[in-house]
């Protein structure tokens, strides 16, 4: 049976995007799980940096405000009445 | 339910019906992209105007291949770009920044979070703290952020909306998560008393 050599917190690094998008091949997964089970910094990366992108989830958008709406659609009437002419 | 090819087709055919359908489904997304990008309210007005007029007018070259949605926000996101040029005419807004190198070491790291750290925070304080910290992001980073972690689009139609490479896009990705992960370390860092809001 062979030993996988385990990742390097410089390989992490650069596989961590990957992995937090679920994007990593089940092999190299298994790999970064282990570095992560030995090294406690690369955890508290990896956790705080899968916080961060769960928080930017929940962040309300900008309210599109009445007046700006009103003002597209009346732009967008216009631009096509002048289509429908030409 | 009507499928949105079907909308975009009725719009082609003249149906400015369809094309209303369309624009009420994406108006909030693609607003929230132009004032995440632009920082500012009467510029991503006039791009939320331009990206529709352009859309409309250039219907007949959406081919279909990628989501309407995809083709919308690559308008939004180059208007966004050209009115930053606009304001910054002293210096060049660019989605081909050089990636920092000397961030590929991993940081170094002590300070776990909560498992919630949001909840110490209203929603409205923690609506503006996420807003300054994507806005001191720099262009190049922040619309690949918005485009996969806000807007939800793939690593590929991010790449086709701002015409990057696929590695471009991972690496830019990871740069702008970790400098957000840095900027809200100071905010939400188990460790200490409750951190004033400055990020």
């Amino acid at each position: 049976m062979g030993t996988t050599r385990q990742f390097t917190c410089k390989e992490l690094l650069q596989e961590l995007a990957d992995y937090l998008d679920g994007a990593l091949e089940p092999e190299d997964r298994t790999r970064l799980e282990a570095h992560l089970a030995k090294c406690p910094n690369c955890w508290v990366v990896c956790d705080t940096t899968k916080k961060t992108i769960e928080v930017y989830k929940g962040l309300a958008p900008y309210p599109l405000p009445e007046d700006v709406k009103s003002r597209l659609m009346m732009a967008l009437q216009k631009r096509s009445s002048r289509a429908g002419q030409g | 339910m009507l499928d949105e090819f079907e909308f975009v087709d009725s719009a082609r055919g003249g149906d400015s019906a369809a094309f209303a359908e369309l624009v009420n489904k994406y108006d909030r997304n693609i607003y929230r992209l132009a004032r995440h990008i632009t920082q500012n309210e009467h510029d991503a007005e006039d791009v939320l105007q331009e990206t529709f007029m352009k859309a409309f007018a250039n219907l007949s070259q959406f081919q279909g291949h990628s989501r309407f949605y995809t083709w919308l926000v690559r308008i939004a996101v180059n208007e966004s770009l050209m009115k930053l040029r606009r304001r910054k005419a002293d210096r060049t807004v660019s989605l081909d920044e050089p990636v920092e190198t000397e961030e590929d070491a991993m940081p170094r790291e002590i300070a776990a979070w909560e498992e919630n750290p949001e909840q110490r925070y209203s929603r409205a304080e923690l609506n503006e703290i996420l807003n300054r910290t994507i806005a001191a992001l720099s262009p190049g980073f922040r619309a690949v952020f918005l485009l996969r972690d806000i807007e939800e689009l793939s690593t590929e139609e991010t790449a086709a909306a701002l015409n990057l490479s696929i590695s471009a896009v991972k690496s830019r990705l990871l740069r702008a998560r970790l400098q957000l992960r840095e900027k809200l370390n100071r905010v939400f860092r188990k460790h200490g008393d409750h951190a004033p809001v400055h990020v």
